[in-house]
């Protein structure tokens, strides 16, 4: 499980306590008003800023000393996910080796990995060549060859259309409910959430809630959601 | 409809400035060309001097683009306290009076420089300041800091998530050279050198103070020579068209390989670097700062250090040549302010496309133009009609707005043309027009890149030592021409006195001038 231990993240003037836990294997969605520390949240999980206060542990050891690459987490940004002058396949393989030499093995698990995205046969196309879904589903070849157990996607899906996100959405939850992987997802839509079917926190007014079944926060939200929504 | 009168009137003035500037600059090639009387064959001399002028700025590029690099890089993924400083400092070079950084390299890497000293004690031989060695160092001088902050701009554009991924990745250094850096490095690089063999096949100070003789004269130098010394014009004129070719062809070259420009903000910010947290890294990328740093400011502190006791008792002179300075500067000011705020004006309100390329063309002329080949056409022009001694201050100061121009109008030019594109339709409901429309609106829109394009004029101006070595009286000359001449005597100790009033009075009237735009500016 992924804990939050009376963190505190400090930027400025903005501060995010967050105490919480994340059951392993759990798909929760994060929202809130754009400002309030979604991002921040994932950043810190991700290793990118240090919380000024309390621990971030996953299945009970601290994530703190671990520097990003050696977290057990593979991490999906809104854009920027691939390297443009790399083709899929070489996008997918950085997953497995940075340096991009695979053996013959390897290179059938990125194959596979790009295969079950639905990306076969544009194994050696670069991303300027793809549609925005298609750019998603790469980066989620990339992810699958990663076999983290702790996936976090910070509003990967918002340049695609409502249709597309939601095959986007279903996709990855599938792709983390197979292999028991622990999915964290920062949208600002609640279809998304509702769509996700797992559990939802809400991030406002400075503080991280824990989580609750999304189909129930969503049917009666309490106040800080209720604004949110509108 | 009602508001058609006014944009023309507009229009019409900026492509009357741009004539003038074009007629100018094409005026006084044509004066070469005519001049130099089919005497095109290439003498020994000459085929050296090219060869040198291309050899040394290659050189210089080079040098300067494989030391950028990491240097760039340390930057880029370094925080400290006085990165900002440093960064604005690299910036500085470009207003320097090139002879008082000459000065400084001299005493810094000449032969009785602290260098020289260094490996005496080492029991090493001094290092050759003069010819290609010192040529080649001063411009790396001047260049290193432009190319860093070049290549600094290409590794800030590398979105910071991308920096993200290769963290989560667990990407080491070499994973993120080959695939952010690289490829970055292959699109800034070759940009950045044709910039800086561009500013060195053009750059005449540094080959008037350090370069001479039959190895070591470049195309300018050597029309200055004939100029000065054999008072052969036609040979002058023949060498300015070669010049005129290469600087010529350079520029076009330029021109098709997208050119990075070098902005003034954004540099200040860092991408953190997970990867770079190695100690051995840390103590490289510090190294290789301060060693940027020291070869950056060691000439500038030698310059102080020796010039300030000097500085009480310069003699009378040298104040006059201070007062001649700074009128030249000026009036170059007023020239280029001018002629760059009616052109970008009219390129900001030009309906046809066709006639704002064409306005800004004639602004960028003198990119390809050097001021030698300008100053031998004026030359030429001037020389039938009138005496060009007694003219050399107010055709110094022309010429120096010329070369100012395109700087300027990289300024002013992008700043016309967003406030016509926000306000234009606004102030042309409100019907203002002519004066009223330059007074509140215009002005005050475009005070900052004013204010800094006015810096910039004034500070090049004040440095200059190109046309006024060509036409003065080196008695009446400006402060410059009159460091040049000491340093020529081996007069080190007033040297440095008179650098470093030059140098305080270039970076007061940037300071000033720059300022002025800035207080109370309403952004």
């Amino acid at each position: 499980m992924l804990r939050f231990e009376g963190v505190e993240i400090v930027q400025g003037g903005f501060r995010l306590a967050a105490d919480l836990t994340i059951d392993a294997g759990a798909q929760v969605a994060v929202m809130g008003p754009s400002g309030a520390g979604k991002s921040t949240l994932l950043a810190a999980v991700a290793g990118f800023s240090a919380p000024a206060a309390g621990r971030i542990l996953w299945q009970g050891s601290d994530l703190g000393p671990l520097a990003p690459g050696a977290r057990p987490i593979s991490m999906i940004f809104q854009d920027n996910n691939l390297f443009p002058h790399l083709s899929v396949f070489d996008n997918a393989a950085l997953g497995l080796r940075p340096s991009g030499r695979l053996s013959a093995d390897e290179a059938e698990r990125v194959r596979d990995a790009v295969t079950r995205v639905g990306l076969a046969g544009l194994e050696s196309r670069r991303p300027g060549t793809l549609s925005g879904g298609q750019q998603s589903r790469a980066a989620l070849a990339r992810m699958l060859v990663q076999e983290r157990p702790l996936v976090l996607l910070d509003e990967p899906f918002s340049a695609l259309g409502p249709a597309q996100r939601g095959e986007m959405v279903d996709l990855v939850a599938g792709l983390c409910r197979e292999r028991q992987a622990t999915l964290v997802m920062v949208t600002h839509d609640p279809g998304d959430a509702a769509r996700l079917g797992g559990d939802l926190c809400i991030v406002a007014d400075g503080t991280v809630s824990a989580p609750m079944p999304a189909a129930r926060l969503l049917a009666d939200p309490p106040a800080a959601l209720r604004a949110y929504l509108g | 409809m009602a508001d058609r009168a006014q944009p023309l009137g507009l229009v019409g003035g900026g492509i009357v400035a741009a004539g003038s500037v074009a007629a100018l600059t094409l005026g006084c090639i044509a004066a070469v060309l005519w001049r130099a009387e089919g005497a095109f064959a290439l003498g020994a001399g000459d085929t050296a001097a090219i060869r040198f002028t291309l050899v040394q700025a290659a050189l210089s590029a080079l040098i300067s683009c494989v030391l950028a690099v990491p240097v760039a890089r340390a930057l880029a993924r370094r925080r400290f306290r006085g990165r900002a400083v440093l960064v604005t400092l690299m910036g500085a070079p470009f207003i320097l009076p090139v002879i008082v950084a000459v000065l400084g390299l001299v005493m810094v890497f000449g032969r009785a420089g602290w260098v020289s000293d260094v490996l005496a004690l080492a029991g090493l031989p001094p290092i050759n300041i003069y010819g290609l060695h010192g040529v080649v160092i001063a411009h790396v001088f001047f260049n290193l800091p432009l190319a860093t902050r070049l290549i600094l701009q290409g590794w800030l554009a590398i979105p910071a998530e991308r920096f993200r991924l290769a963290a989560t990745l667990g990407m080491g250094p070499g994973d993120i050279a080959r695939h952010l850096e690289r490829p970055m490095l292959r699109a800034t690089l070759p940009g950045a050198f044709l910039v800086v063999f561009l500013i060195c096949t053009t750059s005449f100070a540094v080959a008037l103070a350090l370069g001479g003789g039959p190895r070591a004269t470049t195309v300018e130098l050597a029309i200055y020579q004939a100029f000065r010394f054999d008072f052969d014009l036609s040979r002058a004129a023949f060498l300015a068209l070669i010049q005129l070719a290469v600087s010529g062809s350079a520029a076009l070259l330029a021109l098709w390989v997208a050119v990075p420009q070098a902005v003034g903000g954004g540099l200040d910010r860092t991408v953190e670097r997970w990867d770079a947290a190695r100690p051995a890294l840390r103590l490289l990328d510090a190294a290789l700062i301060a060693l940027a740093a020291a070869f950056l400011l060691l000439p500038l502190l030698a310059i102080a250090l020796r010039g300030l006791p000097e500085v009480w008792g310069l003699p009378a002179a040298v104040w006059a040549a201070a007062w001649r300075s700074l009128w030249v500067a000026a009036l170059s000011v007023c020239v280029t302010l001018m002629l760059a705020l009616t052109m970008a004006l009219a390129i900001a309100r030009a309906r046809h496309r066709g006639v704002a390329r064409g306005i800004e063309a004639a602004g960028y002329l003198a990119v390809a133009v050097s001021p030698l080949v300008i100053g031998t056409g004026l030359f030429l022009l001037v020389f039938p009609i009138a005496d060009p001694v007694a003219l050399a201050l107010p055709v110094t100061a022309l010429v120096n707005a010329v070369m100012a121009l395109p700087f300027a109008m990289r300024a002013l030019v992008p700043a016309a043309v967003e406030a016509e594109a926000r306000f234009g339709p606004l102030a042309d409901s409100l019907g203002m027009t002519g004066v009223k429309r330059l007074r509140r609106l215009t002005l005050p829109r475009l005070r900052r890149p004013l204010g800094f394009a006015a810096a910039l004029a004034g500070a090049l101006s004040m440095g200059d030592l190109g046309v006024i070595a060509l036409f003065a009286d080196p008695e009446a000359g400006t402060l410059p021409l009159l460091l040049y001449r000491l340093m020529g005597s081996y007069r080190m100790d007033e040297a440095a006195g008179v650098a470093l009033v030059l140098l305080a009075l270039s970076l007061a009237v940037f300071w000033l001038l720059d300022r002025g735009g800035r207080v109370n500016a309403e952004v």
